[in-house]
C-alpha cells in the first residue's frame, strides 16, 4: 500500500483556544453513532459551535474569515478523553491537514498519526504569536513541516516538534502501520504459538 | 535483570521491530463493541481482509442498548442498525458474541473479567479508552482507535512504542467511607490529568494488596483519566481466586500451570521504575469533581476553589471555565450542592460490589423528592446477582430504578440522558461538557455510596454522615 510521504503541509490556519479540549466537545457522543465515518465532519465541535435550535454560537469555526483553514491551532492536553477515532476523523473530513498544539494526549495523537493527520507540539507563548498572526491576518500562509520540525509564517520561523516515531512514520509514507503489520504476520503466528492462552 | 510486569508482557508479546522503530506486539485478546468497530469491519472489507484470529476476539454490545427496555427492534433507528451491523460482523468473521440473549451482555469492561477472559500476564486491546480496567489482573491493556481495531482485526497486532512505568504506591489504611474510586480521583487530582502521559501506571502499596478484584478495577479504569496509557496491579492469590472457575479460565492441571506462569509475571521486587509515587492512604477523603475534567476533584469538605485566589494563568482560566459551565459559586461549600439526577452505573463503578456496599446502607432510606435516581447493572450477570441478593428490590424500595445492563447515563448514546443544566451525582468516570446527554448537563463524579447519599439527601452530601459509616 503506497501511502503519502507528508514530509509539510501548508495553508491557512484557525486557532480554537483552551486546554485539556477533550473527545467529547470535539465530537459529541451522538455523533457516535454509525456504522462509517462519512459525514462525521458536520458534528466537529458541534455543541460547542451550535445552538440547540441549530442557530450559530460564537465560535471560530463559525467565522467565514476562517473558512478553508487546514491547520488547527489549540492549547495544552488537546484530545484528551476518549479513544474515539472519530475526533480525528471529525477534523479531518472537515478539512484540517494538520494540528498545532502545546501537546497531545497519547490516544489521540496516536489515532491522528495512524489517519496521516500531523500533530506538531509548539511552545505556548509561539502558538499565540501565531494565533495572534492568524487573526490579524486569516489568509497567512503557514507551513507546518513536519520534517524539519518548525512551523513558519509572515517570515518568521518557529520550533516544533513531534515524537521520532511519528515524524518518520510520516515523512516516509508509513503512517498507516496496516502493510508493515501484515508482512509480520507469520512472525506474530509464532510469537502466539509460544503463549498457552493465545491457543486455538 | 529485574523486570516490571510491564516489561514482562511486554518483551513476551513482541513480536519485531517495525521501520519507523515502534514495536509490532501481538494483542492476546481483542475486545470489541457496537461503537468503534463496524468502521474497522468496513476497513476489513475495503481491503480483502480476514479476521487473524477471531477465537481471540470476543464481542458485546454496551454503549447503545436501552436500559428501559428488552424488546428489539430499538426505538432508535441509529442503535437498532449498530447492534445489527455487529451481529452480522461477527456472524461472518467467526467471533464470540455475548449479545442480549445470551444472558452475558455488559459493559466490555465488566464482561472481560467475568467470563475469566482477562487473564495476567496477557496483551488486551478494545477500541475503548477504558479498556485499561483489565489492567487490575496484571494484563497490559490499551483502549485503541478504530484503525488500529482494524490493524488486531486484520494481524492481532498492533504498532506501539515502549511505555514508562509509573509506580504508585498506597500506604496505610483507608479511612472508613472511602473508597477505591476516592484513590483514584485523588491520584489524578494530585498528578493531573495528562499526568501520566507515556506512562504505564503501576498500582500497589497496603491499599491494592488488601483490595479486591473490583476494587483494582475501579482505579485502573480511571488510569486514562490521569493521561496515562495503561494502569495495572500485580496478580497475586487475590486475582487467581477471582478467576478460579470462570468459564474462559484454565481447568484442571492447566489451572495450575496458568497460576504458576501467572504469578511469574508479577514486577520483581528489585525492578527499576521510571517513576514512583507514594500517597498516604489516610490523606484520602470521598471526593467529589466540580469542574469538566475528572482531576478538578475536592474533599466532600472542602469547598469549590476560587479563582482569584489563584495567580497561576492557567490554573485561574481552568477553573473560570469550569465554574461558569457548572454553575458553582467559588468557595462555597461542594456540600449542600442540590442535585437532579443520580447515576449509579457505568464499567468504573457498576459490579456487584459497588451495589451490594451501597444496599447495606439504602435500606430503609428513600430518594428524596425531585430526585431521578437510576442504578444500572454493568452486565446481565451483575444484575442477576443482585435480583439473588435481593439487591435490586433494595435499591427499588428505595426509589430508584433498577434496570437492564447497559453503559446507559454514563456517556448517553442510549435513551438515559440529562436534560438541559441537570447536575447529576455520578458514578460514572467522566464529567466533560455534555457528557451525559445533554449539552448543557453536569456531572459530578464520586464514589456509589456518595451518590446514595446525594440521592437521599437531595443534594451532594457526606456519605459518612448519611448513613453513619464507622467501618
Ligand atoms: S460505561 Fe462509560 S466509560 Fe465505560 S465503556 Fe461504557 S461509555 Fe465507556
Amino acid at each position: 500500500m503506497a501511502l503519502a510521504k507528508i514530509t509539510s503541509v501548508t495553508g491557512r490556519g484557525v486557532c480554537v483556544p483552551g486546554n485539556d479540549i477533550d473527545t467529547d466537545r470535539i465530537i459529541p457522543a451522538r455523533y457516535l453513532k454509525c456504522v462509517t465515518f462519512d459525514g462525521l465532519g458536520e458534528g466537529l465541535f458541534y455543541d460547542v459551535r451550535k445552538n440547540a435550535d441549530g442557530s450559530d454560537k460564537p465560535h471560530p469555526l463559525n467565522e467565514a474569515r476562517f473558512k478553508g483553514a487546514t491547520i488547527l491551532l489549540s492549547g495544552a492536553n488537546f484530545g484528551c478523553g476518549s479513544s474515539r477515532e472519530h475526533a480525528p476523523q471529525a477534523i479531518q473530513k472537515y478539512g484540517f491537514r494538520a494540528i498545532v498544539a502545546e501537546n497531545f494526549a497519547e490516544i489521540f495523537f496516536g489515532n491522528s498519526i495512524t489517519l496521516g493527520l500531523p500533530c506538531l507540539n509548539a511552545d505556548r507563548a509561539d502558538i499565540a504569536r501565531l494565533a495572534a498572526a492568524v487573526a490579524a491576518n486569516p489568509a497567512l500562509e503557514i507551513v507546518v513541516d513536519v520534517a524539519k520540525q518548525e512551523i513558519r509564517f509572515g517570515g518568521q520561523t518557529v520550533k516544533a516538534s513531534i515524537r521520532d516515531s511519528a515524524r518518520d512514520a510520516l515523512i516516509n509514507g508509513r503512517w498507516d502501520a496496516i502493510g508493515e503489520l501484515i508482512e509480520g504476520l507469520p512472525a506474530a503466528t509464532a510469537t502466539a504459538g509460544k503463549l498457552p492462552y493465545m491457543a486455538a | 535483570m529485574a523486570k516490571s510486569l510491564f516489561q514482562k508482557v511486554w518483551d513476551a508479546h513482541a513480536v519485531r521491530t517495525l521501520a519507523n522503530g515502534q514495536t509490532q506486539l501481538l494483542i492476546g485478546t481483542h475486545l470489541i463493541h457496537e461503537v468503534t468497530s463496524p468502521q474497522a469491519f468496513g476497513m476489513l472489507r475495503d481491503l480483502g481482509l480476514k479476521v487473524a484470529m477471531p477465537h481471540r476476539t470476543f464481542a458485546t454490545v454496551d454503549h447503545i442498548v436501552p436500559t428501559d427496555q428488552f424488546a428489539e427492534p430499538f426505538a432508535d433507528p441509529l442503535a437498532d442498525e449498530m447492534i445489527k451491523e455487529l451481529r452480522k460482523n461477527c456472524q461472518q468473521f467467526g467471533i464470540t458474541f455475548f449479545d442480549r440473549a445470551t444472558g452475558k451482555q455488559g459493559i466490555v469492561h465488566i464482561v472481560g473479567p467475568e467470563q475469566g477472559i482477562t487473564q495476567p500476564g496477557t496483551t488486551i486491546a478494545c477500541g475503548d479508552s477504558h479498556t485499561s480496567t483489565h489492567g487490575a489482573f496484571g494484563a497490559i491493556a490499551f483502549g485503541i482507535g478504530t484503525s488500529q481495531v482494524r490493524d488486531v482485526l486484520a494481524t492481532q497486532c498492533m504498532a506501539l512504542g515502549r511505555l514508562k512505568v509509573r509506580r504508585i504506591n498506597v500506604t496505610g489504611k483507608l479511612r472508613p467511607g472511602v473508597y477505591a474510586k476516592d484513590v483514584i480521583l485523588h491520584i489524578i487530582r494530585t498528578l493531573g490529568v495528562n499526568g501520566g502521559t507515556g506512562f504505564a501506571y503501576e498500582y500497589g502499596g497496603e491499599v491494592f494488596d488488601r483490595f479486591s478484584m473490583e476494587e483494582r478495577m475501579t482505579v485502573c479504569n480511571m488510569s486514562i483519566e490521569g493521561g496515562a496509557r495503561a494502569g495495572y496491579v500485580n496478580p497475586d492469590e487475590t486475582t487467581c481466586a477471582y478467576l478460579k472457575g470462570r468459564p474462559y479460565a484454565p481447568k484442571g492441571a492447566a489451572w495450575d500451570a496458568a497460576v504458576t506462569r501467572w504469578k511469574s509475571f508479577a514486577s520483581d521486587p528489585d525492578c527499576k521504575y521510571d517513576d514512583v509515587v507514594t500517597i498516604n492512604a489516610a490523606d484520602i477523603a470521598p471526593t467529589v469533581t466540580w469542574g469538566i475534567n475528572p482531576g478538578q476533584g475536592i474533599a466532600i469538605t472542602e469547598t469549590i476553589p476560587d479563582p482569584a485566589k489563584t495567580t497561576a494563568v492557567d490554573e485561574k482560566a481552568s477553573i473560570e471555565e469550569a465554574l461558569a459551565y457548572m454553575k458553582l459559586k467559588p468557595g462555597a461549600p461542594i456540600k449542600g450542592t442540590r442535585i437532579d439526577v443520580a447515576f449509579l452505573g457505568s464499567c468504573t463503578n457498576g459490579r456487584l460490589s459497588d451495589f451490594k456496599e451501597v444496599a447495606r446502607y439504602l435500606k430503609g432510606k428513600h430518594v428524596a423528592p425531585g430526585v431521578k435516581a437510576i442504578a444500572v447493572p454493568g452486565s446481565q450477570g451483575v444484575g442477576v446477582l443482585c435480583a439473588e441478593l435481593g439487591i435490586d428490590q433494595v435499591f427499588r424500595d428505595a426509589g430508584f430504578e433498577w434496570r437492564n445492563a447497559g453503559c446507559s447515563m454514563c456517556l448517553a448514546m442510549n435513551p438515559d440522558k440529562l436534560v438541559g443544566d441537570q447536575l447529576c451525582a455520578s458514578s460514572s468516570n467522566r464529567n466533560f461538557k455534555g457528557r451525559q446527554g445533554s449539552p448543557t448537563g453536569r456531572t459530578l463524579l464520586m464514589s456509589p455510596l456518595m451518590v446514595a447519599a446525594a440521592a437521599v439527601t437531595g443534594s451532594v452530601a457526606d456519605a459518612r454522615e448519611v448513613f453513619a459509616v464507622t467501618n
